[in-house]
């Protein structure tokens, strides 16, 4: 048996095509979700993918996450539901709170793309199981918005409860505080971060390395073994 | 209240007397006359709005068309051209049943004034070109010119167009893979920013721009019209800057990405309906483009309602509705029984899409507002029938001079550490530097099919999963060869572009071109615009690649001071396997450098010349079209067979820029050793046409010189990528540190 996994749709967005290749390529079926759309149609899980939905009007994930779909994901992610938000999926997820803390633009006021190296800081989540904790990799970096912050005691919190689940290594793109890449909810469940391992499938595309597909075989192996 | 009466052509028929103000609209005396002449009475205000922009420089190429025809009539034989000139873009068989649409334009004049939303808008015209021909976008390039690096005035400029192309681009989420970055103080006041994109569809999802079919209605969708970019083409396109009159800054349009993204899915999704009888994009000339080009290219004629246009404003004449150039919007022609179906789609992109009008069974162009009519035209006397001048043009009288300052003849390095120096000052001078703090400000991974891009030679793009079919796209022009001789420079431009689609293993298939140049009532612009043409022309006929289409810009000058003329022309190629595709960057140590082609004694416009010296005279390097087509049929076997690992084009810095750039990009240097017959500074600073440098795996040694050998093609052994330095045996070595420190610091230096 496979894993049907969601890929919102919302104005906007603009690798979610991507998303559903690397679902593809991980060997699970991807399954395409609407934004005005409530039903999730039994997906078993959701990817919430990067652009810039609603042209980052207001703030970056602040209209998303009013999206019809965003109720059902808010009301299932806290029911277990997996959940994966990539860059502007993963400002949605904070504007939704089902993640801590916030994004601010980029320190340098620049949009920055880059091939950023990483270190898993958390293998233990529902997307990064197939990796080893302090694992490195290089996944492809592109945001205009990716300066992660939060109070001192949320960050606080997140170390110490292991929640930070990827840091940059070498250099800081954005200025996150931290060197924070991605965090993870308390339960795993739910993930975000700014890179974009769905760029990273394939050896001849991009920047030729394939360091994000364990994202997606990471979620395939929990759902099929569950 | 009173107020005057609306400029109908009943009231416009009855009071012949009243003058309307055609010169403020940018007509000529005897461009307004014609006018009269084919109306048979004096022009409605809103008539003489349409006429005036579509008769502009911008619009109806009334300067440039004599000479452009030259694409036509030399075009060559090639079964790859599904659409050539005079549509939105052109486009080209691929195989695998995939049509590939391409094109390159200016956006110069608006991006001196207001470099954001000058270059941002600059992307979404194009995209939109490529939109209306059916395709969905897959990438774009950005050939880009400022005046000196260290000017005052680039540091304004640049980084808008930089943040303006990044912001407009990354949020349609198109990969930007390649196009170039050049600084010379003769475009200083007058940027050249060029845009360029590519589309791909199959083939039985080829557009075209025409409303045909009575009754058929044509409906108006994407963002509402504004006040924005009212006049823009006429205005902004078609006069010299000059510091004496007032600001033009309200003529330039404002783009909104988010909404130009939404057209396109719901384009391509009513495409994929087949709910579209013909389709045109709004951008210069806004409405009286694209109702007189559908209407002029269908069968019938058309009706407009002016009154069902959704406002931004709604203080808008109608005059200003149909000249107002709001980005977003396109124009569709849909049966009847397909509009409920078309409009429910825009719909659920939240896109606001309205009937304006209907195709009818005449040949006119009627327009109505509040019940009167005020436009009724021949469509094609507006579209097509636009003004024609055999501009005077004559060859410079100090064009001899220019070439008898021959740069061969400037002194030379004397010493190893001399020849060091130069090469030290060539690789951190701002155009041969790295671009990387501008290319970084654009997304290059999006879509998940960018094989190549930036700084590579062409970018490449994957276009089916399963075979591994590619595109390929690289854009060149030399400004500096076109001075001295502006029909060998145009050549040397295609011939640039052409071997950097070879040189990654791609098969140059089809060009399109933006000529960039001063003002054509200069007779002396006049015949560089008239033998660029004439060398990209004949270039073009002997290559076998056909022209499919682009963009003239004229009046970029300031005062009597025109730029170089700047023919910027971009090849498109296909390969059958992207597995295959050849990078700049040295892959592995041990492998052997060979040298391709014949290295002469060329440094006129070179580099070297500029750097060094500050000069520019003599002569461009010599052109040999049949020699660059065997030299990229050497490269493209070569990928093919698997014979090299990496393959960098030689052009302006010479060869040793090549090799710095690969053996950076690698992280692996190089031992080159001069060869016989050559001293080491032409050997390293030449720009010779008709070269590659490329790394041989040793297994690959014979089997690679036998190829060669057997066809014709000069090769010569010149080195191995080897350590951490590029060391030219018997003269200097410089460390990747401390190139890479020089060569990726300069553009940050003066930018950041």
């Amino acid at each position: 048996m496979t894993a049907r996994i969601g890929v919102v749709t919302f104005p906007g967005s603009l690798d979610d095509r991507d998303t559903q290749r690397a679902i593809r390529l991980a060997g699970a079926e991807p399954v395409a979700l609407w934004h005005k759309d409530k039903n999730l149609h039994q997906v078993d899980a959701v990817v919430l993918p990067g652009g810039f939905s609603y042209g980052d009007y207001l703030r970056a994930g602040a209209i998303s996450r009013f999206s019809p779909v965003m109720e059902t994901v808010i009301e299932q992610a806290k029911a277990g539901l997996p959940v994966l938000g990539i860059c502007n999926g993963f400002q949605i997820l904070t504007e939704a709170h089902l993640l801590p803390g916030g994004m601010l633009g980029n320190n340098h006021l620049h949009f920055i793309c880059r091939d950023q190296k990483l270190r898993v800081e958390n293998a233990e989540t529902a997307w990064t199981s197939d990796y080893e904790s302090g694992q490195e990799i290089h996944i492809p970096l592109k945001n205009m918005d990716g300066r992660y912050v939060a109070d001192q005691y949320t960050l606080d919190k997140l170390e110490a409860e292991g929640r930070v689940a990827f840091r940059y290594l070498d250099f800081n793109p954005n200025g996150s505080l931290n060197d924070i890449a991605g965090i993870t909810n308390e339960a795993g469940n739910v993930v975000g971060l700014m890179p974009h391992p769905e760029h990273a499938v394939e050896p001849l595309i991009g920047t030729g390395r394939t360091d994000g597909l364990p994202f997606f075989t990471s979620i395939l192996k929990k759902l099929v073994n569950a | 209240m009173s107020r005057t009466p609306l400029d109908t052509v009943e009231h416009a028929a009855a009071t012949p007397d009243v003058e309307l103000p055609w010169a403020e609209l940018g007509l000529k005396k005897d461009e307004y006359e014609r006018i009269v002449e084919i109306l048979g009475r004096r022009p409605t205000g809103a008539e003489l709005a349409m006429y005036s922009v579509m008769w502009s420089e911008h619009c109806s190429y009334k300067s440039s068309k004599v000479h452009l025809r030259q694409f036509g009539e030399k075009a060559p034989q090639s079964d790859a051209l599904l659409v050539g000139i005079g549509e939105n873009a052109g486009v080209v068989d691929v195989g695998q049943g995939y049509a590939v649409t391409f094109k390159v334009e200016s956006h110069n004049h608006p991006s001196y004034v207001e470099p954001y939303q000058g270059a941002a808008t600059g992307v979404g015209g194009i995209v939109r070109d490529i939109i209306a021909m059916g395709a969905r976008p897959v990438a774009v390039v950005d050939p880009l010119r400022f005046g000196a690096a260290d000017h005052p005035d680039t540091k304004r400029v640049l980084p808008g167009v930089v943040a303006g192309i990044g912001g407009y681009g990354n949020c349609l989420g198109l990969p930007n893979i390649g196009g170039e970055v050049v600084f010379d103080a003769c475009y200083q006041g007058n940027p050249l920013v060029n845009a360029g994109a590519i589309g791909v569809m199959r083939h039985e999802d080829i557009h075209l721009a025409k409303a045909s079919g009575a009754g058929n209605k044509v409906i108006l969708y994407g963002a509402r019209t504004g006040g924005d970019g009212i006049g823009g083409a006429s205005i902004l396109a078609s006069e010299t800057f000059d510091d004496a009159k007032p600001s033009k800054r309200p003529a330039v349009q404002v783009g909104d990405p988010f909404q130009e993204k939404l057209l396109i899915e719901c384009t391509l999704e009513a495409f994929k309906e087949k709910l579209v009888v013909g389709i045109q994009d709004l951008g210069a000339a806004g409405l009286s483009c694209a109702t007189s080009e559908l209407a002029s290219n269908g069968s019938g004629g058309m009706r407009v309602t002016l009154d069902d246009v959704p406002l931004r404003d709604s203080t808008l004449s109608p005059e200003e509705i149909l000249m107002s150039e709001s980005q977003e919007r396109m124009c569709a022609v849909v049966e009847p029984d397909k509009v409920d179906r078309f409009l429910e789609i825009c719909d659920k992109w939240d896109v606001i899409a309205t009937v304006i009008g209907e195709v009818t069974d005449g040949d006119r162009l009627e327009i109505y507002w509040h019940g009167g009519k005020i436009v009724d035209v021949d469509p094609r006397t507006v579209a097509h029938d636009g003004p024609v001048y055999e501009r005077p043009y004559a060859r410079p009288s100090w064009q001899d001079e220019l070439q008898a300052d021959d740069a061969n003849k400037l002194p030379r390095p004397q010493t190893s550490e001399e020849l060091k120096d130069q090469v030290l000052k060539l690789v951190g001078s701002p155009n041969q530097a790295s671009k990387k703090w501008i290319t970084s400000q654009y997304d290059h991974f999006v879509q998940g099919n960018t094989v190549l891009a930036q700084p590579e030679d062409s970018g490449m793009i994957r276009v089916d999963e399963e075979s591994g079919l590619g595109v390929a796209i690289a854009t060149d022009g030399n400004g500096r060869y076109a001075k001295l001789d502006p029909y060998t420079g145009a050549q040397l431009a295609l011939a640039e572009a052409y071997r950097n689609v070879a040189t990654t293993g791609a098969k140059p298939l089809a060009v399109s071109d933006c000529l960039n140049f001063g003002s054509p009532e200069d007779p002396a612009v006049m015949w560089q615009f008239a033998e660029a043409v004439r060398g990209l022309a004949d270039g073009c006929q002997q290559l076998g690649t056909p022209v499919t289409g682009g963009n003239v810009s004229l009046y970029n000058q300031t005062g009597e001071a025109a730029i170089h003329p700047t023919p910027v022309v971009a090849v498109l190629g296909v390969i059958d396997d992207v597995a295959r595709r050849t990078p700049v960057a040295f892959q592995e140590e041990g492998q052997l450098l060979y040298l391709l082609g014949d290295t002469r004694e060329e440094f006129g416009g070179s580099a070297w010349s500029q750097v060094i010296h500050d000069h520019l005279g003599g002569l461009p390097p010599k052109v040999d079209l049949e020699r660059e087509r065997l030299l990229a049929e050497i490269l493209i076997s070569a990928s093919r067979d698997g014979m090299i690992d990496s393959a960098h084009d030689l052009s302006d810095g010479g060869l040793i820029q090549a090799v710095v750039e690969s053996a950076l990009l690698g992280g692996k240097g190089a031992r080159l050793v001069v060869p016989d017959g050559l001293d080491a500074f032409t050997f390293l600073f030449s720009e010779s046409a008709g070269r590659a440098v490329v790394a041989v795996p040793r297994s690959e040694e014979v089997r690679f010189n036998d190829m060669c050998g057997a066809r014709g093609l000069p090769v010569t052994r010149i080195g191995v990528v080897d350590g951490d330095t590029v060391d030219v045996q018997g003269e200097f070595a410089l460390t990747l540190t401390e190139l890479r420190e020089l060569h990726e610091s300069t553009i940050p230096a003066l930018l950041a």
